[in-house]
């Protein structure tokens, strides 16, 4: 079989991090071909690579065998489309206009907008992508703004497909809708190369996988005769290295309580709906769930970034429903926040000045910032938790993930915390930083805090949480102990279906 | 009556400047580039169109002159905040101090004056209908052409495919640029464009006095980046404001012959009042910008 | 970044700028070299030079480290021109109507905080619009100042003496003394104690942006709202505090020049020294030293631009600025650059 897109050799760095490390992959023409790996593996900035969007440090890319300089325009005139994880829509365009964008169908000087509709009739059509082209995309609905995406690319006439995690924001009859239409393309002869860490997609669509990790291809193979067992496996490449054993039991009461909290994201759709829980002292909850469920803001409105349209919050048994994040830490949170670079370090400052900021009441109550004193006291905490380099002078943004996370659960746990908050506390972090960080919030967990675990790695919740729930829609589905005697298998396929709303009984 | 007839045609003529502008800054900043530099280009406009007519003797040429002064300066301002990728409100305050110092310099060094130009009559523009005021105002080709070029600038950006591109680039770059359209050829035409109508406001300023006046635009410029504002970036409430603007204006001027009930100073500050207002009570919407509502979303983001 | 590099990034735009501005002056039929040389011996040259070049910086200290200042908390401040007008304003007024007795020791703290106050109120508005309305602070500096020239008008008409365009004089009591007081070879240059006032408010603004726990939360803000956010800080408040600030040091460069020169309020006395205090922030930023340097440097130019007017129209200069304006945004915007990817 002939090939329909491939590369060879191909490296990217940024700066200090590397991306991609001589990668070479191969698509065969007629053919799905899934590409896996974890957060961070470098599977996006490939991508972007093959379809001209980056160029590549070292390396070439071939499209339709042939080596070329890949740029956008060579990509759409060789009939390869990308769908990117981030839409790639103009919200205040209709469906047509954003189709057309580009190529428009043109009478003299003007769009032809009629032509347009026509045109992009005839392509939903074909391929049974029903989306009404006069709409503003503003207005859609996730699953089909992601049909606008696709129809941008058949529309072009491409025969090959990059897609870029696709199904990240889809609900499940969306991502079933999504895979029988890419399976049709492939039957049809067109070409899809699909990016996505869900081994279950991988399984009904792939013909091959190339497994990235750490930027570096691992493994390639056929996917006849794959369970999904050996394909996590070769995913992640590890098992997590044996953890501390828990020394305090799980007490009454609680530390954390959410009761029928609802809130409402800005483009009015519902992010949490009747959500309630509790945490107890000495207890790790995780929550698991599709990302985009409700997660990022069951954090915020934990922590007191957001307000609850309705219900409360409780923490350390005060109500601390209008309390903003300061007056809560005063209650005992500490909060680690999703995105250590958006929301947790300061990048282009001292390491210490992020281990200080917010809690400068720590160090007395003068309002010069006594200085050596705190800068002492980082490289000391630096020290024990081995964040490299141990020097408090050092910006974060030079820092690996590991140790920017690392330098960031410092910062929360001096605060001493009885209610800790964290979200995805080990996203795009390195083996070894893993298992010390789970480490330290199990240690912390042993003095009587409640954690509330949010993760989007189940193998995460298994190892350090005492009881799971999942989020589908801002709701809770399902609750669910979890202890050293537990069936894994049983239990992942439990919760794997719950986190795409299928119910159990 | 009489006094209504009178009104209506001054606030016409007044509104023009502000409408050209207003129109050049939409077109700009539609396309996600922010636009406060329009008070250099109606500057630049107005001295350009009093030269030009000076040298050609031809009323045309000047208004030709002006507005190609307009669009030189927009392209300077253009290949510097989009190939060198400065701040664009930084660049923007250095064009506006580099038009009034080169129209300041330009007026010594060719006419010799420190304040003002010789009457060019060459520049003279006349009415198509002798009449009355308002008949003679509505009828003036400038006018006339200013109305035009509002129904133009509304079709090229509703319409046509450089203005479907125009709007997606303001919007998301990132989206037009994964579909092989180059943002910065888009921006780059737009801002030309744009300079080119705010400079076509500074020569009819020079044309209304048939001489350049130093610093005559007079924040011209700002109350049309308020009208484009007021008007939340659409081209018909954009003009709709600068009609509001230029009645506050005509109004004033008739008050400061008759006496009132707002002293001239406070008409002045009405633009800016109620720009302030607006943005105040528009509040923190869905999307941002400027503040308020229908801001193009990538505006002022660098590529 | 290789040191050639870095030289070369400031190099460039300086010798396109000064490029640019020499294509014009031959334009005209002068000798751009011979217009430089007036530019420096004129200001550098003698001591009367120095002391209003000295005099022309003072103001532009100020406006500069407000723009600056703002500039930390991450907000652009375009309306240094309205609060050093109101600022002006209020000091004249305080220095004219203070009993005709009061004392130095009092009558110039009093009118140097009425000069704060009078900034810090038009600082407000801006800081209040963006943190709680979502208003872009740009438009509504620019708005500001429009509205404040309008309100001096409006305001003028009520206190300017009879047939002129100034508050009557301030108490002999709210004057600072001039610096040839103090070195005499400055004497005849309106070089005034203003200049040590901004001097100390740089130093102490510079020290609490550094060392001080609100001031470090107003770096933090401006660098990272979003983090200094998830850390418990309140943004909103914070860009307040900075408008105010940034209001209230413009405010007080209105000093220099009723305070220390005029001894009353003029309209149209600043000249557009809010706008070239971006020019300084661009340049100088938040760092003592460059900060005074690039302050000196458009004090240079706005005093050479008299001394070159015999031989060059002045508003020659006034060109250059610009072009060194954009010059320097250029070189910003490269090392930005620069830093992105090398880091």
């Amino acid at each position: 079989m002939t090939e329909a897109l491939g590369c060879e050799h191909v490296s990217k760095r940024y700066g200090e991090t590397v991306a991609n490390r001589d990668v070479s992959i191969s698509v065969k023409k007629g053919s799905a071909h899934a590409l896996v790996g974890e957060n961070g593996a470098g599977k996006s900035t490939l991508m972007r690579i093959l379809y001209g969007l980056e160029r590549a440090d070292e390396g070439q890319v071939r499209v339709g065998g042939e080596v070329v300089r890949p740029s956008v325009e060579l990509s759409l005139e060789r009939g390869v489309g990308m769908v990117h994880q981030h839409f790639m829509l103009v919200p205040t365009l209709t469906v047509a206009e954003n189709v057309v964008l580009g190529r428009e169908p043109r009478r003299g000087p003007l769009v032809d907008l009629k032509r347009a509709e026509r045109e992009l009739a005839a392509v939903a059509e074909r391929y049974k992508l029903s989306v009404d082209p006069k709409r503003l995309v503003g207005d859609l609905s996730v699953g089909e703004a992601q049909r606008v995406e696709i129809l941008k690319v058949l529309y072009r006439g491409a025969r090959t497909l990059i897609l870029d995690e696709p199904t990240a924001m889809l609900t499940p009859p969306e991502v079933d809708q999504l895979i029988a239409m890419l399976r049709g393309l492939v039957a049809g002869g067109d070409t899809v190369l699909i990016v996505t860490h869900k081994l279950g997609e991988v399984l009904a669509l792939a013909d091959e996988i190339t497994v990235l990790r750490r930027g570096e291809v691992v493994d390639r193979r056929s996917t006849d005769g794959l369970s999904a067992a050996s394909l996590g496996q070769a995913l992640v490449g590890r098992s997590l290295p044996a953890l501390p054993k828990r020394t305090r039991a799980i007490e009454a009461g609680e530390r954390l309580r959410l009761a029928d909290v609802a809130i409402d994201r800005e483009d009015g759709t519902r992010a949490l709906d009747g959500l309630s829980l509790t945490v107890a002292p000495g207890e790790i909850l995780g929550v698991a769930g599709v990302e985009g469920n409700g997660q990022r803001e069951l954090a915020a409105v934990a922590a007191g970034l957001l307000r609850p349209a309705r219900g409360s919050v409780h923490m350390g048994g005060r109500d601390a429903t209008r309390l903003d994040v300061a007056e809560r830490h005063a209650l005992g949170l500490g909060f680690v926040p999703e995105d250590r670079h958006e929301e947790g370090l300061l990048l282009d400052a001292p390491l210490w000045e992020s281990y200080y900021l917010g809690r400068e009441a720590a160090y007395g109550s003068s309002m010069v910032i006594p200085q050596a004193l705190v800068v002492e006291d980082a490289a000391k905490k630096m020290a024990t938790f081995d964040v490299r380099p141990a020097d408090p002078w050092a910006h974060a943004r030079g820092l690996s993930g590991g140790n920017q996370q690392k330098v960031l659960l410092l910062r929360e746990l001096a605060r001493r915390p009885t209610t800790l908050v964290c979200a995805q506390p080990t996203r795009g972090v390195d083996i070894g930083a893993i298992a010390e960080i789970h480490a330290s919030l199990l240690a912390l967990a042993d003095e009587g805090a409640g954690i509330l675990l949010v993760s989007a790695e189940l193998d995460e919740i298994f190892a350090i949480a005492d009881r799971v729930v999942v989020l589908y829609r801002g709701k809770l589905v399902l609750e669910q102990a979890l202890g050293a005697g537990d069936d894994r298998d049983a239990l992942r396929a439990r919760i794997g279906g719950a986190m795409l709303g299928v119910a159990h009984t | 009556m009489i006094l209504l007839v009178a009104f209506v045609a001054a606030l016409v003529r007044i509104s023009v400047p502000y409408a050209l502008a207003a129109l050049g800054g939409t077109m700009s900043e539609k396309s996600g580039v922010v636009q406060i530099a329009l008070e250099g280009m109606l500057l630049v406009g107005a001295f350009s169109a009093v030269v030009s007519a000076d040298a050609t003797g031809s009323a045309t040429l000047g208004i030709v002159g002006g507005a190609l002064a307009g669009g030189l300066l927009a392209l300077v301002y253009a290949l510097v905040v989009l190939w060198l990728s400065t701040d664009q409100i930084v660049t923007g305050v250095a064009i506006n101090l580099l038009a009034d110092g080169l129209t300041r310099y330009l007026l010594k060094v060719r006419y010799d004056s420190a304040s003002n130009s010789p009457r060019v009559e060459a520049l003279s523009i006349h009415p198509l209908v002798h009449g009355g005021e308002l008949v003679e105002a509505l009828t003036h080709p400038l006018v006339l052409g200013t109305i035009g070029l509002c129904f133009l600038v509304a079709f090229i950006l509703k319409r046509t495919v450089f203005g479907l591109r125009l709007r997606a680039v303001g919007e998301h770059p990132d989206a037009a640029r994964t579909l092989g359209v180059d943002p910065r050829r888009v921006r780059l035409f737009a801002l030309v464009i744009g300079g080119l109508l705010a400079g076509a406001g500074g020569a009819y300023l020079a044309a209304e006095q048939r001489q350049f006046v130093s610093g005559m635009s007079a924040g011209r410029g700002y109350i049309a980046l308020a009208a484009m504002i007021f008007g939340r970036w659409r081209v018909w409430p954009a003009v709709a404001a600068c009609l509001l603007f230029g009645a506050a204006e005509a109004l004033q001027i008739r008050m400061q012959t008759q006496g009132g009930l707002l002293p001239g100073w406070a008409v002045q500050m009405l633009p800016y009042v109620l720009t302030l207002v607006v943005l105040g009570v528009a509040g923190k919407g869905k999307r941002r910008g400027h503040g308020g509502g229908n801001a193009p979303a990538a505006l002022g983001k660098s590529l | 970044m290789k040191r050639l590099d870095r030289i070369a990034l400031w190099l460039v735009p300086l010798l396109g700028a000064l490029l640019v501005t020499s294509i014009l002056i031959r334009a005209a039929g002068r000798s751009p070299a011979e217009i430089y040389r007036l530019l420096i011996i004129g200001t550098w040259g003698n001591a009367y030079g120095i002391g209003q070049v000295l005099f022309k910086a003072t103001p532009l200290l100020f406006t500069g480290l407000s723009v600056a200042l703002a500039q930390r908390a991450g907000l652009f401040n375009v309306g240094a021109e309205g609060q050093i007008t109101v600022g002006a304003f209020a000091a004249g007024l305080c220095g004219a109507y203070l009993p005709a007795g009061t004392p130095a020791l009092l009558a110039v703290p009093a009118c140097l905080v009425c000069a704060a106050l009078g900034g810090a109120l038009v600082g407000v508005v801006p800081g209040w619009m963006k943190a709680r309305r979502g208003a872009h602070e740009v438009i509504t500096t620019i708005m500001l100042n429009f509205v404040v020239r309008a309100a001096m008008v409006g305001l003028g008409a009520l206190v300017f003496e009879r047939e002129s365009v100034h508050t009557k004089p301030i108490i002999a009591g709210a004057r600072l003394a001039r610096l040839s007081g103090f070195v005499a070879p400055l004497r005849g240059s309106a070089a005034n104690l203003g200049l040590v006032v901004a001097l100390v408010v740089v130093g102490a603004t510079v020290w609490w942006v550094e060392r001080t726990r609100v001031g470090f939360h107003l770096r933090a803000v401006g660098a990272q709202p979003k983090v200094a956010r998830a850390a418990g800080l309140d943004p909103a408040r914070i860009t307040i505090l900075a408008f105010v600030l940034a209001g209230a040091i413009a405010g007080l460069g209105g000093a220099n020049f009723v305070l220390g020169y005029k001894y009353y309020y003029e309209d149209g006395f600043s000249g557009g020294v809010g706008f070239v205090g971006i020019a300084v922030a661009v340049l100088g930023g938040l760092h003592p030293v460059k900060l005074i340097a690039a302050a000196l440097l458009f004090g240079t130019l706005a005093q050479g631009a008299l001394a070159v007017n015999a031989v060059c129209p002045k508003e020659i200069i006034d060109v250059l600025q610009a072009v060194l304006i954009i010059a320097a945004a250029v070189t910003t915007a490269a090392q930005l650059r620069a830093g992105r990817t090398s880091s």
